[in-house]
């Protein structure tokens, strides 16, 4: 297959024009990408404004009667509804917990609302509830208020869940994206990739050796465990949609920062690494349901870091960063072979490669 | 991870490099040509190691990048239709046409779906029967055997409902097309691994010949592509120019039969224009008319589409490896992945997209 022309071609420059802004929702603005930071920015803050909201965090926390309330809240639409290592109810539970426990509190009581599609099977819907039922007697929460909407067959997708959170901050607690310093340790508490992996594998039907399993899981006593310890933690995050890159991003940015990471130092469980590179995807991108990221000042970070090993969420966790002076805003990564890298914060989601 | 690890170990990538530095004695300019040597050589900051006089430019090799505007347009007016379920790869979603995306598309409320493999879209169109499945068959010869198979299948199982939107590119005629440019700089070609582990070696021995250019066979990994650089490297400056294989645990002289053979039964060469660079003749693949059936462009009679592309971004050069992409006046400004002026932007294989994903410290100082 080769062609004997040898006569010059003439190259014609020629170049797309740029397509007119976005007048339509479009999936990647639900993706924690840059879109998702877009459309917070251009619709929702401008609409409510008020300094609570302004700080950004995964949770609102608020002064009510000298107490410091913590709220948050968070839908699940999660496909399949089953998946190996939990399931779209004990996920509405972990999901809200969690981003109430990376403000430091300690999380109370929920609210579940359903929204289910008409024709959706009982059978199921008894699995959902029992799995949300039992995932929030493990975290010690109460669901205490509920709301059940049915919709038009074709009109949902057979099941979304809604939780909302409510938690006290003890006090003494300050954990704000805001906060980073130069000098500051990232922990990770361990590795990443797995609840994402763990879905597309079983959407899309794909097998491997062993099966990888969502890492899903509450993360409040593993929170309350690194605050018992003496060590000025800064922030806390949970990467959740976006992956480690998305939330390490939005600290850097918040805290008018550079976060240097080590890739050498970031755990990745081997299955995952094989599939993403079969996949053509950056672990660093993909969703976790049982991992924080935790900025924290130099001096107690060793104390913080056995805190976080100590618990049994946290046996693979590593310091995997530090926060720097330069490059204000972005998120670096020295490479194995000494050079350095741009980890960028995606436009949307992933997209798996072509070849 | 086996065959992983080994070729992306340090240490090796610093002897490798090393040993570039020593054999180095005058500037050489040498390109890749594939995108996904391009995402290496950035993710890995491989070209920091080199010594300065060794200028890697990019190459074409990106299936997203060089599949033409009308092509783009065609799929999102196809998926447009009630009756049509467009298939794709996942990295066209968010290619611009002249006025909109796929994902767009999808957001007006077409079915358009991503799969990892085209026999996906052939079982789509078996449990559819009452729609009309449409694959959006691009890339280069590394796709072409599997996008054929698709075709194969289809005709064997006597499915009606099933087509190909076919924009194929072959790497050789482009190769050639870049040396009888009179704006040619190359001295030296990284040829695709993926493609030649289709197509073997023995189609670049013509090119050797021709134009008395190396040209090394490539792999993925960063300790391929240096080995790959040293091999060119030391042909340059021994005055050589023969055709090597770096990629050897891929690619044979031969390559793959019976995957050179499906592409042989279904496709044909054609002319083919290259999206940012033109129509470069016998570049390309078509159905054969066997397969007439299977072809989109005839079942749906999309007619002509001509568009007419501004001469706003540069990505025609960065294509052909006459400028950097931060070269453009508009990279990271006006230009980014969320608002891609030009396809090198959007998939991670484009050059574009490689340097601003990795890069934009580098060039922030």
């Amino acid at each position: 297959m080769s062609t004997k022309t040898d006569a010059e071609i003439k190259f014609e420059l020629s170049c797309p024009a740029p397509l007119p802004v976005r007048d339509t929702i479009l999936l990647g603005h639900g993706s924690g990408g840059k879109l998702s930071a877009e459309l917070i920015r251009d619709v929702f803050l401008p609409a409510f404004q008020n300094p609570v909201l302004a700080r950004l965090d995964d949770q609102a926390i608020v002064n009510v009667n000298g107490q410091r309330l913590a709220m948050t809240t968070d839908s699940f639409v999660v496909k399949p509804l089953f998946f190996p290592g939990g399931d779209i109810g004990s996920l509405a539970v972990h999901g809200t917990v969690n981003d109430l426990a990376m403000g430091g509190a300690t999380p109370l009581f929920l609210s579940a609302a359903f929204i289910i599609e008409e024709g959706f099977s009982m059978e199921e819907l008894r699995r959902v509830v029992n799995s949300l039922r039992a995932a929030a007697a493990k975290a010690g929460v109460h669901v205490v208020t509920g709301d059940t909407k049915v919709v038009e067959k074709g009109k949902g997708d057979g099941l979304f869940i809604n939780t909302t959170g409510i938690g006290l901050v003890p006090e003494g607690v300050d954990l704000s994206a805001d906060r980073a310093r130069p000098g500051d340790k990232v922990i990770l508490s361990g590795s990443i990739g797995d609840h994402g992996i763990a879905i597309l594998a079983q959407r899309e039907g794909l097998e491997f050796e062993t099966q990888i399993e969502s890492d899903s899981a509450a993360l409040h006593t593993l929170v309350a465990a690194m605050l018992g310890v003496k060590g000025d933690i800064r922030c806390m995050r949970d990467p959740t949609r976006g992956g480690v890159s998305s939330t390490l991003n939005e600290i850097a940015e918040r805290s008018q920062v550079g976060i240097e990471l080590v890739e050498s130092s970031l755990p990745i469980h081997e299955q995952v690494r094989g599939a993403c590179e079969l996949l053509g995807l950056d672990p660093l991108y993909v969703a976790n349901e049982g991992k924080l990221i935790a900025i924290v000042a130099p001096e107690g970070v060793d104390a913080v870091l056995q805190a976080v090993r100590r618990h049994p969420l946290g046996a693979e966790a590593q310091i995997v960063g530090t926060v720097t002076k330069e490059n204000r805003g972005l998120v670096t990564m020295r490479t194995p072979l000494g050079t350095t890298r741009v980890v960028d914060m995606l436009a949307g989601d992933q997209l798996p490669r072509i070849c | 991870m086996k065959y992983l690890d080994e070729y992306r170990d340090h240490r090796i990538a610093r002897a490798l490099a090393a040993e570039i530095v020593q054999s180095t004695t005058r500037p050489w300019v040498l390109m890749e040509i594939c995108g996904g040597q391009t995402h290496t050589i950035m993710r890995y900051g491989l070209d920091e190691l080199l010594p300065r006089g060794i200028e890697l430019v990019h190459g074409p090799g990106c299936p997203v990048c060089v599949t033409p505007l009308e092509t783009v347009d065609k799929a999102i007016a196809l998926a447009l239709r009630p009756d049509v379920i467009l298939v794709s790869y996942g990295d066209m979603l968010r290619v611009p046409g002249s006025h909109s995306d796929l994902f767009r598309a999808k957001a007006q409320g077409a079915d358009v779906r991503i799969a990892y493999s085209p026999t996906e879209a052939v079982k789509i169109a078996r449990q559819n029967p009452d729609r009309k499945v449409v694959f959006l068959a691009i890339g280069f010869e590394t796709t072409a055997p599997a996008n054929a198979m698709a075709a194969w299948q289809a005709k064997r199982e006597g499915l009606t409902n099933f087509s190909l939107l076919v924009s194929h590119v072959l790497v050789p005629p482009a190769i050639r097309a870049l040396m009888v440019s009179r704006s040619n700089r190359v001295q030296g070609f990284i040829a695709p691994g993926h493609v030649c582990t289709v197509m073997g070696c023995k189609e670049y021995e013509s090119l050797v010949r021709d134009f008395r250019v190396p040209i090394v066979v490539g792999g993925f990994e960063p300790v391929d592509i240096l080995e790959a650089v040293l091999m060119l490297v030391r042909q340059l400056e021994a005055g050589e120019a023969r055709l090597e294989n770096q990629y050897v645990r891929s690619v044979s002289y031969q390559g793959n039969v019976p995957a050179q053979e499906i592409m042989a039964e279904v496709f044909e060469i054609a002319d083919q224009k290259w999206r940012g660079i033109g129509p470069i003749p016998q570049s390309g693949l078509r159905l054969r008319k066997e397969y007439a059936a299977y072809d989109a462009d005839l079942a749906f009679d999309l007619g002509e589409m001509t568009v007419d592309e501004p001469a706003e971004c540069i990505s025609a050069q960065v294509l052909q490896g006459l400028k950097k992409p931060t070269d453009c006046a508009a990279f990271g400004m006006r230009c980014t992945p969320e608002n891609p002026l030009g396809a090198p932007m959007v998939s991670s294989e484009g050059a574009c997209a490689a340097y601003y994903h990795y890069r934009r410290h580098a060039v922030a100082k």
